[in-house]
């Protein structure tokens, strides 16, 4: 099995667990084999950010992106090296990102929602059967 | 001492209570890692008498101040200790990679008692020094001097595949 993310100084990473759950950093250092020196910097699009902090790798899950910068930079190279690559934007369109949203929003869901959604299948599977029906059999 | 949590820096000064024989005590500083201020109190009687022909009791303190410690840079360091195992007391010099002194000693303090069964009350540090790079001696810690440092992390193991076991609601 070949591994394809390496935890590297400016491999970007999302928060698993903690009160930083769900935003996205940056390994600016490696600690030791545990722990890494994190920092999200906060962009002015509303992604709220990191402060610079220790974070177990077992909080971490090695998303397929970095950035250029040096071991332990400053928060203001960080920010410049990271809106360079376009990280924000990226991850706001990667598909790891919207199903995150997706399920904050289904755990949110009252029951009228949760019966509208249900309603909302029904009507799909339904329109889905409907093209499936006329199709020839094998 | 309990090594409860992460410990604490303080800087605890205390001197014997002056008397006609002694008008102006000496003062005695120590730089100590404790889970807290009384524990702190307490560990710089416990050297203070060892060293020094004065006790508590005819003792002040005269300042208890916990130190501060930033950390947003590893820093790798030096711990130079004295512990008693079963049979014996020894010396030894560790190394530890941390954002602070503090969470250094507290590594050290969980990895005597999970190396060498040591408790907390039987390891005196001697002394911590931030160590540069080019100055460690020990391996696991020089390997990780490498600009170009990269690792995956592999084997990542599900460990919440049995909280809960059995549930109603899917996944």
């Amino acid at each position: 099995m070949v591994f394809e993310l390496y935890v590297e100084i400016g491999r970007v990473a999302l928060i698993k667990c903690g009160p930083n759950k769900g935003k996205i950093c940056a390994i600016i250092d490696v600690i030791d084999q545990n722990r890494a020196l994190v920092e999200g910097p906060s962009i002015k699009d509303g992604v709220i950010g990191v402060p610079r902090q220790s974070m177990r790798f077992k909080h971490l899950q090695l998303l397929p992106y970095t950035i250029k910068i040096c071991h332990t930079t400053r928060t203001k190279k960080l920010t410049a090296a990271w809106e360079k690559s376009e990280i924000s934007k990226k991850w706001m369109e990667s598909a790891i990102s919207k199903k995150l949203i997706a399920s904050e929003r289904r755990k949110g869901l009252n029951d009228f929602d949760r019966f509208k959604l249900m309603k909302a299948k029904q009507k799909r599977q339904r329109m889905i059967r409907m093209c499936m029906g006329p199709m020839p059999k094998k | 001492m309990k090594c409860r949590g992460d410990l604490r820096k303080y800087v605890v000064v205390g001197r014997e209570l002056p008397n006609p024989k002694v008008p102006v005590p000496k003062m005695y500083k120590m730089t100590l890692y404790a889970p807290d201020y009384v524990t702190a109190k307490s560990r710089f009687w416990y050297f203070t008498r060892q060293l020094n022909k004065v006790k508590k009791t005819r003792g002040e303190i005269v300042q208890c101040d916990r130190v501060f410690e930033h950390g947003n840079q590893v820093k790798n360091y030096g711990i130079w200790l004295r512990y008693n195992s079963r049979s014996g007391t020894h010396n030894m010099y560790k190394e530890y990679r941390d954002l602070t002194s503090c969470g250094a000693v507290t590594q050290c303090y969980r990895e005597m008692g999970g190396r060498h069964r040591a408790r907390a009350n039987a390891i005196h540090v001697i002394r911590i020094e931030e160590v540069a790079a080019e100055k460690t001696r020990r391996p696991p810690i020089k390997q990780f001097h490498n600009s170009k440092l990269a690792f995956p992390l592999a084997r990542r193991v599900n460990r919440k595949l049995h909280t809960p076991r059995f549930t109603t609601a899917r996944p």
